[in-house]
């Protein structure tokens, strides 16, 4: 028997009793850093490739077409004579003799227009007026939209009832066919409010064109919107902390800012991403049917038009915008979708 | 004894539908009186969906009765602003994990309360106050920068009654805090309530559905079904002399740690489910699940009465059941 010899002791070693001193009550301290809603979503948002591969190829567009302008030697609306119809790198015969004569002259990376202007800081310019329009017209939708979305699912009741019927009505309106109409009995009010009061003639420097888009978008494409913050709103007010602020005391203003529209922000960010795309979209069919910008200005959607009469003799020239949009709208939805997988992991089922 | 809370004759039905000319109503609280004495818990027991929560929230003005009155400390606070009342009436949820907004800090969560009121007139004098209110329910400084999601379910109720504290409050309605706990977390916090009871001098009206504890924390007890009052009493004098059947049949559930005495219990069981609150029975609510009910329990409502010294009890048969 070897535990036998073992001799049974109930002497124990005083020092193993000590109070811990604070540095070893320290390292047993265990915590994770505190991490808020925004950050554990950007991380989240980091690790997903395919969304920071589209945030940097919309970052790169935005610099094409915000930035890059400024510095191009050709503009927008500049005629070129003797430049007319030029293959992409093609120089004419003007070009060719200043460069014989040791001049400098700047290629035409995309050729010109059949009236000698230079694609290339055309398609800049083009996709500067759709990505304006998308941004603008997505703000536009989130403003009016989530105020009320908001009010119709707080108030609730009869304020609900009305409110929700009214945007049932505009969403009954064959939308493309009230865009051309409204566009069409805007735009000439418009330009007489633009020439007659001093104001206002900051219209004619945006375009009667955009402000149209605008106007009209935020008209009828709100209530897509609205009816997502109204869901949200009506089931987020009836969780208990909402019940704590208004037993604290807290007004409704104070409630729908602090509780409830923080709360509905990852849906908001990810809806109005996914708005952008859907109003370039829409901005390039109606400039493409020719009601969209006013020439000389372009934009993707009327650059493509213009090319369409050419395109079996100079076919890159509608090749180059269609790529554009369908590169800006493609970046948009996988950001929008990385978006929401970050921010609103509900909103996937 | 002065009634600092009082309720009489609340009523509180909620739309349920129906035709425009014929609404139907849930009436979650018909008719309920009540005082609760200053510086006493007052304990709220019955079945979900009797109205226990529905009285709690009303007396704060959380829904505006039907008809009834409440009074606090005297005043008809009904129908005035219930501003200045919000500071000295509070409330503790059932759900730690609803009731705290995931998207603010824990600071932030109690320094509302303080926002709200003005109660500190410096950025230091608010930081002390929410520190001093952590480390009243048991929490520490550090905590205040976290998000409720970091914590466990005890510890998100201590944040709850925090901020329920933080305005320093004379009321607070405890609408059932400890159910969502487990049972080992439910009698830290159920001391915890006692002993801010004793600092902060504080009155409770206690909801709950468990008998065992609300007998433990007040002083006295009403037992609800389906919207009504049926028995209000002494806790012991419930306890121990219940003359109610309903409270009965309660009292006659709680477990009993003791498998000899337990064996030899009669357990009164029920018949049924509690009958919708859309339509009640007629009469006596009670009757469809009575052992003793008769013609006249479908006939005529009973009316609370008084059986001894502060024991209320509506039943017609109160001879027969003891």
């Amino acid at each position: 028997m070897e535990n036998s010899k073992i001799k049974l002791s109930l002497q124990l070693d005083v020092d193993a009793f000590l109070p811990a001193d604070p540095e070893e009550k320290q390292s047993l301290v265990v915590m994770r850093e505190s991490v808020s809603f925004w950050r554990d979503g950007i991380r989240r948002f980091k690790k997903n490739k395919i969304a920071m591969t589209s945030l940097v190829v919309i970052i790169l567009i935005l610099i094409f077409a915000f930035i890059l302008p400024s510095f191009y030697p050709y503009s927008y609306e500049q005629q070129i004579r003797g430049s007319e119809n030029l293959a992409p790198m093609q120089y004419s015969e003007k070009e060719l003799a200043i460069k014989a004569a040791g001049g400098d002259v700047f290629p035409h990376i995309l050729g010109t227009d059949s009236l000698g202007r230079d694609t290339m800081v055309r398609l800049m310019y083009g996709s500067r007026i759709s990505l304006l329009v998308g941004i603008v017209a997505s703000v536009l939708v989130l403003l009016i939209g989530s105020i009320y979305g908001t009010i119709a699912g707080y108030f609730g009741g009869k304020v609900d009832l009305i409110m929700m019927r009214i945007v049932d009505i505009i969403y009954t309106v064959p939308d493309i066919l009230i865009i051309i109409l409204l566009m069409v009995t805007f735009k000439i009010p418009l330009q007489n409010l633009a020439n007659t009061v001093p104001s206002f003639d900051w219209i004619n420097r945006v375009g009667v064109g955009l402000i149209c888009i605008f106007i009209v978008f935020s008209l009828l494409y709100w209530v897509g919107m609205a009816r997502i913050v109204r869901s949200q709103i009506l089931s987020l007010k009836e969780l208990e902390y909402v019940t704590a602020a208004k037993a604290l005391g807290s007004s409704n203003g104070k409630i729908i800012r602090k509780h409830l529209l923080t709360n509905v922000m990852g849906t908001l960010i990810v809806t109005t991403t996914l708005q952008i795309p859907s109003a370039m979209f829409t901005e390039s069919f109606l400039s493409f049917i020719g009601i969209g910008v006013a020439a000389p200005m372009p934009s993707l959607g009327s650059m493509t038009a213009l090319a369409i009469d050419g395109v079996y003799s100079y076919p890159y020239r509608l090749l180059a915008p269609a790529l554009m949009i369908s590169l800006i709208i493609f970046s948009f939805n996988l950001l929008g979708d990385g978006l929401r997988d970050a921010f609103d992991p509900r909103l996937k089922d | 004894m002065d009634k600092l809370v009082e309720v009489k004759n609340l009523k509180q039905y909620f739309p349920a539908g129906g035709s425009f000319l014929r609404p139907r109503y849930i009436k979650a609280v018909d008719d309920v009186s009540l005082y609760i004495n200053r510086g006493e818990t007052l304990g709220l027991v019955g079945e979900s969906g009797c109205g226990k929560t529905t009285v709690g929230r009303t007396i704060l003005r959380l829904y505006e009765p039907t008809s009834g009155k409440i009074f606090y400390d005297g005043k008809d606070i009904t129908e005035v602003n219930m501003l200045p009342y919000r500071r000295k009436m509070q409330i503790v949820f059932q759900d730690p994990y609803a009731s705290l907004d995931p998207r603010m800090t824990v600071g932030d969560i109690i320094g509302e309360a303080i926002d709200i009121h003005k109660l500190a007139a410096t950025k230091q004098e608010r930081r002390d106050k929410i520190i001093n209110m952590l480390e009243r329910v048991g929490l520490n400084n550090e905590h205040a920068n976290r998000y409720p999601h970091e914590f466990s379910g005890g510890q998100r109720q201590r944040i709850g009654i925090a901020r329920a504290l933080a305005v320093d409050p004379e009321f607070i309605v405890c609408d059932e805090p400890i159910s969502a706990l487990d049972v080992s977390i439910q009698a830290q916090i159920v001391n915890m309530f006692e002993e801010l009871q004793q600092e902060m001098q504080l009155t409770y009206l206690f909801i709950a559905h468990d008998l065992s504890v609300v007998k433990h924390i007040s002083q006295r007890i009403g037992v609800m079904y389906l919207g009504k009052l049926v028995e209000l009493a002494d806790s012991y004098e419930l306890i121990f002399h219940s003359v109610h059947p309903y409270t009965r049949s309660l009292i006659s559930a709680i477990p009993i740690p003791d498998p000899v005495k337990a064996r030899n219990k009669k357990r009164i069981v029920l018949e049924g489910d509690v009958p919708s609150p859309l339509n009640p029975p007629s009469g006596c609510r009670f009757r469809t699940r009575c052992h003793y009910a008769t013609d006249i329990c479908v006939e005529i409502e009973p009316d609370l009465k008084e059986v001894s010294t502060g024991h209320f009890a509506a039943c017609h048969h109160l001879d027969k059941v003891n």
